[in-house]
């Protein structure tokens, strides 16, 4: 077969945050990309470009997966959770007013990622003691150095989802 | 840092993905799970002018269990593998390795074929593989063949693989009953790639080393298995000091030096952790045995 020649352009369906959304985009699109650049969902972030610093991070039916890592035609179909999708400054979820009360964000550029991460990993173990907080968040960087905080976000975000499936907050 | 433009095929089985590999020839590349691919498209370290995506081809997804082997299909994450209840209890050495493969949100998306077909000699599950005298299957339009592990891998990164040969599956044969296993590796960080790593497996017998075999993650050239049986057979497994083994493993690794380690430092860590690994599958043979014995004794 010969190089392609012109970039031909993909349909591509999926449903983000619970929103069935279309657009077109050519084959090598990223999913980080294709979040940001032709969803205007600007909320996932893009750093190293190579899976290792999580930043992008995304619930791919509900688990997460580095969106930078991931060809938006690949996600046809499926449905994708970005943080927007997490929660609104009204009604935050349980890791976002976590990170809230904890200070567990400094300059902010890696929370989406890290929201998503720590969002599916208390669904999985939703008592975790601080050694697996620090593991299950050991994939993304933070470079402010925040991770005493961000620990702490995880255990107390595990607390929060407690609090309100007992019904003791409104 | 984006890929370079390539042509997205998205055949439904294996049938139509071995056509499409034989159309596209050298120019392509199989896409699985992609997490050491991608990486590479990014860095436009490759610019294949064809991707056969194979996550839309039916019946790859799947873990079988016989008596013999595992079998990993091709688009089985390595998460869900390390997750299998049922592969663990046939083979703890899966679980043991995977554990160390990246992040665990990589291994969300990741397959474990894929890592064997990537043949990255700092991987995991190349090292598993050769270990448990595995099995690549192969399958192209000209049809299907078995590869043992120690004829797939040829060098870094390089495999016998043909280019218009796509991997279905893996099979993990199971160690000898009683055989115990051990995986260790040292890495910066958990989760990067390790300095070094080693996958360790000893079968003990009425109380005597009757097997033990190690292989390697970022020491040897391609994964292969360093067999010391040769030094302990025999040798009562109670107390036994796995030092002695030193020069053997001494004469079979050629570790690199790099950034984080030189070659001298890995090949003592090496060392060390074959020690370590090779003391933990002893003890996990003799708790088996003793284990499998009480089983009896409440039997009767």
């Amino acid at each position: 077969m010969s190089e392609p020649t012109t970039e031909e352009l993909l349909d591509i369906t999926l449903t983000v945050n619970g929103v069935r959304r279309q657009a077109q985009a050519p084959a090598r699109r990223l999913l980080s990309d294709f979040l940001r650049h032709d969803l205007q969902l600007t909320g996932t972030h893009v750093g190293c470009e190579h899976g290792v610093c999580g930043a992008c991070t995304v619930l791919v039916d509900g688990a997460p997966m580095r969106s930078c890592l991931m060809f938006a035609v690949t996600a046809q179909a499926h449905a994708i959770t970005t943080v927007e999708g997490l929660g609104t400054i009204e009604a935050m979820g349980p890791v976002q007013q976590a990170f809230t009360e904890c200070h567990g964000l400094q300059c902010g550029f890696c929370t989406p990622g890290f929201l998503t991460t720590i969002t599916a990993y208390l669904e999985e173990n939703p008592e975790p003691t601080e050694h697996e907080a620090r593991e299950a968040i050991s994939g993304n960087l933070c470079r402010c150095t925040g991770y005493q905080n961000i620990v702490k976000s995880v255990l107390r975000a595990a607390e929060i989802r407690r609090e309100r499936a007992a019904g003791t907050r409104p | 840092m984006k890929p370079a433009p390539f042509v997205h095929h998205a055949p439904r089985s294996v049938e139509e993905a071995a056509a499409t590999l034989a159309q596209v020839g050298h120019d392509g590349k199989v896409l699985a799970g992609g997490q050491s691919l991608i990486p590479i498209l990014n860095m436009r370290l490759a610019s294949p002018a064809h991707l056969v995506d194979i996550n839309q081809v039916a019946g790859l997804a799947e873990v079988t269990l016989t008596p013999e082997a595992v079998r990993v299909g091709a688009l089985v994450r390595h998460a869900r593998l390390e997750h299998h209840p049922e592969a663990y209890a046939a083979l703890p050495l899966l679980r043991q390795a995977l554990t160390h493969v990246a992040h665990p949100v990589i291994r969300n998306r990741g397959t474990t074929v894929g890592s064997i077909a990537h043949a990255d000699a700092a991987g995991e599950m190349p090292a598993v593989l050769a270990l448990t005298g595995g099995v690549v299957e192969a399958v192209s339009t000209a049809g299907t063949r078995d590869i043992d592990a120690t004829d797939f891998f040829l060098g870094a990164l390089e495999t016998s693989l043909a280019e218009d040969e796509l991997v279905v599956a893996v099979r993990f044969p199971r160690f000898a009953t009683g055989t115990g296993t051990a995986f260790l590796e040292r890495a910066r960080r958990h989760g990067d790639y390790a300095m070094a790593g080693v996958a360790a497996a000893v079968q003990v017998v009425d109380g005597a080393v009757r097997d033990a075999r190690l292989s390697f993650v970022s020491v040897t050239d391609v994964p292969r298995v360093v067999d010391v049986t040769d030094q302990v057979r025999g040798h009562e497994a109670d107390g036994l000091d796995w030092r002695a083994v030193a020069p053997t493993v001494r004469d079979q690794i050629e570790p690199e030096g790099d950034i984080h380690a030189t070659a001298e430092y890995r090949a003592m860590l090496a060392i060390e952790l074959a020690r370590l690994a090779l003391d933990e599958a002893t003890a996990k043979s003799v708790a088996a045995q003793y284990d499998s014995a009480a089983e009896r004794g409440i039997a009767r």
